[in-house]
């Protein structure tokens, strides 16, 4: 006997992760709300083990010309994400990990455009483990970050090459400080647009003056690489204040400091940031939006609730997410489906629910990129523009053609999947068997009623193979591509 | 800014059910609508543009002084005469097309464009530059709201967006705009072949039908379904479109490449977006040098503006065609240590089309560093606005599209000699 209603689970496990394979299915429905919120935030107590997975029959197939080398191929790190949200027992962290993706937006082609399309990829998505020079690229420092503290990960940003590289910070010297970085951590990374006002802007151009990159050794040298430096000589050293307290004794200025000690500056500010209570609601209100509910206002008092938890933490993901995700808000089935699925969401759920035997990740990327969205490739520093606005007429028609495409590639599977259930006897029997396996936002009767005519389409049913393969990937077509569908 | 997007889903519903009327239908009111009517392409230069860079006003010494290394020097713009205050003005070096447009007298810049108060922040830029209000930046755009003023049956192809997501600037209570960014990907698909496909389109037609009235923000996603269905055969015929000469293989040609062949075989459509990002350059901006990154954005713009020109004067439809460029700001004016310019405030539009009465409209800044130097803002940093934007966007409203730009934009922001069209 479940222990939880397969419904919750199913509504944990799209927000939380990104949809249910049968097994996580089975998994969770054994588990208590509060077990399997346990066991999604608590992910470190189990082995993060995915990518060995990677190539291993009886998963999602990759596609790759020689080497499959993700810390230097963004084709292949686009690939890696996207079997790693498709296959992990940690699917918190990875939805974490896209959150944070999205919150501190930077994209591959600056990086690539810089220092080339290797060590783009590099900066971007290596893990220090295959890379020879230990670089940790920016996705896997937000991955290994994903429920750890704000504020340390707002340091983590600050240091990280393909940020610095992104807003510019490697040529933020003290003669003519550079606004970019200082501009973009309070308006899109904590305070929110509104709460700083430009003279803070300048100040912290100033506060991040001479933080920049390095790239020591031998050129040639595989292990050579770029990595943030602090070169006291390019700071500015003199006095900043801000408009809000820098200080937990309500300080606004930064002392004037020497050189050699003036890295602290950026320190400080990123403790006020972290601090702020504008930061503290910035955050609960997008937290709101990605896990909760994207439909009617931003919940006032789970904002002040969440805001609450992540000060009185001292800016702990991991506290903040367990609230989140056992809030009543959350809980409450007018959350359900509540929200637009993101394209990746979207195609890693479709590949849950209908298959992935025989299927390769690489097939998703382009569809990805016609839905409006590419890992690693965010359109601007505020990431992608999500909601409604991922429902532009071109996105929905990718979005249709690739439950095609999908359908198609796993038609046999499909149809075998209908016999051994012993559901391809009537069109009625193949319908509700895929009613159940693909759960879509509550479906008006006209369009189960349109799946059954689709069903009884083109003469009588004959239950032949063909028949089956036919019908069987025609109506998860429409199922996988129906409005329903795009909610999550 | 996301909430938005929701509210004006709110009661949109039932007006999207009488919208989409059968295809058959509306391809005679597309044919209705069609020879000579007047086509708006929005162009959006992403990022905050330098149009100190674009249009240098290359004599003011303080140009020179406070870009060291990113002032095109005098003996390389391409001059373009002097505004009503005797400031002498270039284009780019890369801009040699659009020069020939602008001797041809059909492109016009509006200079020192923007509102008081300028926002830096680029999201909060687009969304104000979009809505058409500084105050409250989070409602419909403006051209979205121009679409919603049609009399109804409004065509669902009466605005065709060229990038991937609707932007704010086409975003409407009722009308719903596609976005088609290659005409030749905009199919239906199928795992199944003949009949069976057939079957699955049918299909897929008849659910995007029953539009859920009572849930509106599910209906949103039926009727983006709806309005690709609906627009499927006639974008086909797009893609069959040939044009007069070679576009650009960059992204912006190949929009302005669509829009053309939209125009061409007269689908009906009246409202473009298209868009050419990378004017964020907060480093090594690189104004001067070949293949430089300003140098390279001027000419993807050049090269564009140039061929779509062209080819819709060769097939007689520039008289029917204004563009007009917006960008959510303009640039510091002194360089940053990482020769490229910060946010700014003002800058200068661009307006194109067969119409146009091309030229010089407002007048250039005076660079000069001195604090209370009344051209400049934010201690002489920054340029101040002396054309409100939306008195530009008045003019288009009320001399191109022919509807009232005091209820479009919520007041009178007409301004005497800014008759660019």
């Amino acid at each position: 006997m479940a222990k939880t209603e397969d419904r919750q689970v199913e509504h944990l496990l799209r927000r939380a992760g990104f949809g249910a394979r049968p097994d996580e299915l089975s998994l969770f429905r054994e588990m208590s709300i509060s077990q399997a919120v346990d066991l999604l935030v608590n992910y470190d107590e189990l082995v993060d083990d995915v990518d060995i997975l990677i190539g291993k029959p009886g998963y999602a197939g990759t596609t790759v010309n020689g080497v499959f080398s993700p810390q230097s191929n963004i084709t292949h790190a686009r690939q890696r994400w996207l079997f790693r949200m498709l296959h992990t027992n940690r699917p918190l962290q990875e939805k974490m990990t896209l959150f944070w993706h999205n919150h501190f937006a930077t994209g591959y082609n600056k990086i690539a455009g810089t220092f080339g399309a290797a060590e783009g990829a590099r900066y971007m998505a290596a893990k220090s483990s295959e890379d020879p020079g230990k670089v940790r690229g920016q996705i896997e420092m937000l991955r290994e970050n994903a429920l750890g503290n704000f504020r340390d990960i707002l340091v983590n940003v600050a240091k990280d090459t393909a940020m610095i590289v992104w807003l510019d910070g490697r040529t933020n010297f003290k003669a003519q400080p550079q606004e970019n970085f200082g501009r973009e951590i309070m308006e899109l990374f904590s305070l929110g647009v509104g709460n700083y006002t430009e003279a803070d802007v300048y100040a912290a151009a100033r506060v991040f003056t001479g933080w920049n990159l390095t790239r020591p050794g031998v050129s040639g040298d595989p292990t050579q690489h770029y990595e943030f430096i602090y070169n006291p000589n390019q700071h500015e050293t003199s006095a900043k204040t801000f408009s809000f307290a820098i200080y937990p004794d309500g300080g606004k200025t930064i002392p004037a400091r020497a050189a050699a000690g003036g890295m602290q500056d950026g320190i400080d500010l990123i403790n006020g940031l972290a601090a702020h209570p504008s930061t503290a609601r910035y955050l609960a209100a997008k937290l709101y939006r990605f896990f909760v509910s994207e439909f009617g206002a931003v919940n006032v008092t789970f904002v002040n609730r969440v805001a609450n938890v992540y000060l009185q933490s001292g800016y702990d993901m991991r506290a903040v997410m367990r609230e989140v995700l056992l809030s009543p808000e959350f809980w409450d089935p007018s959350a359900y489906f509540a929200r637009y699925a993101w394209p990746v969401e979207y195609v890693v759920r479709a590949l849950k629910d209908v298959g992935w035997t025989g299927y390769s990740v690489n097939d998703a990327l382009t569809p990805l990129s016609n839905m409006g969205q590419i890992l690693f490739e965010p359109p601007d520093v505020a990431g992608w523009d999500t909601g409604q606005s991922w429902f532009s007429t071109g996105a929905m028609l990718a979005r249709m053609n690739f439950a095609s495409s999908l359908a198609g590639n796993q038609k046999f599977n499909l149809a075998n999947a209908v016999k051994t259930a012993g559901t391809g006897k009537t069109p009625e029997a193949m319908l509700a068997y895929f009613g159940d396996q693909i759960v879509t936002a509550p479906q008006d009767s006209r369009i189960t009623a349109e799946f059954n005519n689709y069903l009884h389409a083109n003469g009588a049913w004959t239950g032949t193979d063909a028949q089956l393969q036919a019908k069987a990937s025609g109506l998860v077509h429409l199922m996988v591509g129906s409005p329903e569908y795009q909610l999550v | 800014m996301k909430v938005t997007r929701r509210q004006f889903v709110k009661g949109g519903m039932a007006a999207f059910t009488v919208t989409f009327a059968a295809p058959e239908f509306l391809s005679d009111l597309a044919q209705a609508q069609g020879a000579h009517t007047r086509n708006l392409v929005i162009l959006y230069l992403g990022g905050g543009n330098d149009s100190l860079s674009m249009i240098p006003p290359f004599n003011d010494p303080f140009y020179t002084s406070r870009r060291p290394t990113l002032a095109v020097p005098a003996g390389q713009v391409l001059q373009i005469g002097t505004d009503s205050s005797k400031v002498a003005l270039g284009l780019h070096p890369r801009l040699t097309g659009l020069k020939q447009i602008f001797e041809q007298g059909r492109l016009a810049f509006v200079q020192r464009t923007g509102y008081p108060n300028q926002s830096r922040s680029h999201f909060q830029g687009v969304d104000i530059w979009s809505t058409a209000d500084p105050l409250n930046s989070s409602g419909l755009g403006w051209v979205g709201r121009y679409l919603d003023s049609l009399p109804s049956p409004v065509d669902p192809l009466v605005g065709w967006n060229t990038t991937g997501s609707l932007p704010h600037v086409l975003q409407a209570s009722h009308t719903p705009v596609p976005a088609i960014s290659n005409p030749a990907g905009y199919s239906f698909a199928s795992p199944n072949f003949g009949a069976e496909a057939a079957a699955e389109r049918s299909a897929a037609l008849r659910i995007a039908s029953h539009v859920p009235v009572d849930r509106p923000e599910l209906a949103f996603v039926y009727g983006s379904t709806q309005a690709a269905l609906a627009t499927l055969d006639r974008v086909a015929t797009v893609a069959a479109y040939v044009p007069s000469l070679a576009y650009p293989t960059s992204g912006l040609g190949q929009a302005l490449r669509a829009v053309a062949g939209a125009m061409n075989k007269g689908i009906g459509t009246r409202v473009f977006y298209v868009t050419t990002g990378g004017f964020d350059t907060h480093s090594a901006q690189n104004v001067n040098a070949t293949n430089g990154a300003y140098y390279n954005l001027m000419a993807t713009l050049n090269d564009a503006v140039l061929a779509f020109y062209n080819d819709l004067k060769n097939q007689g439809l520039l008289d029917d065609t204004l563009v007009v460029s917006f960008s959510e700001f303009g640039r510091r004016i002194t360089e940053n240590g990482s020769q490229g310019t910060d946010h700014g405030s003002a800058s200068a539009m661009l307006v194109m089309g067969g119409k146009v009465n091309g030229g010089l409209y407002g007048t250039a800044p005076n660079l000069s560093i001195d604090p209370s130097n009344p051209t400049l803002e934010n201690d002489a940093a920054d340029v101040k606005f002396e054309t409100d934007f939306r008195s530009v966007y008045a003019q288009v409203i009320d001399g191109w599209l022919g509807s009232d730009s005091v209820k479009l934009l919520g007041g009178n922001f007409r301004k005497s000699g800014l008759a660019f069209i």
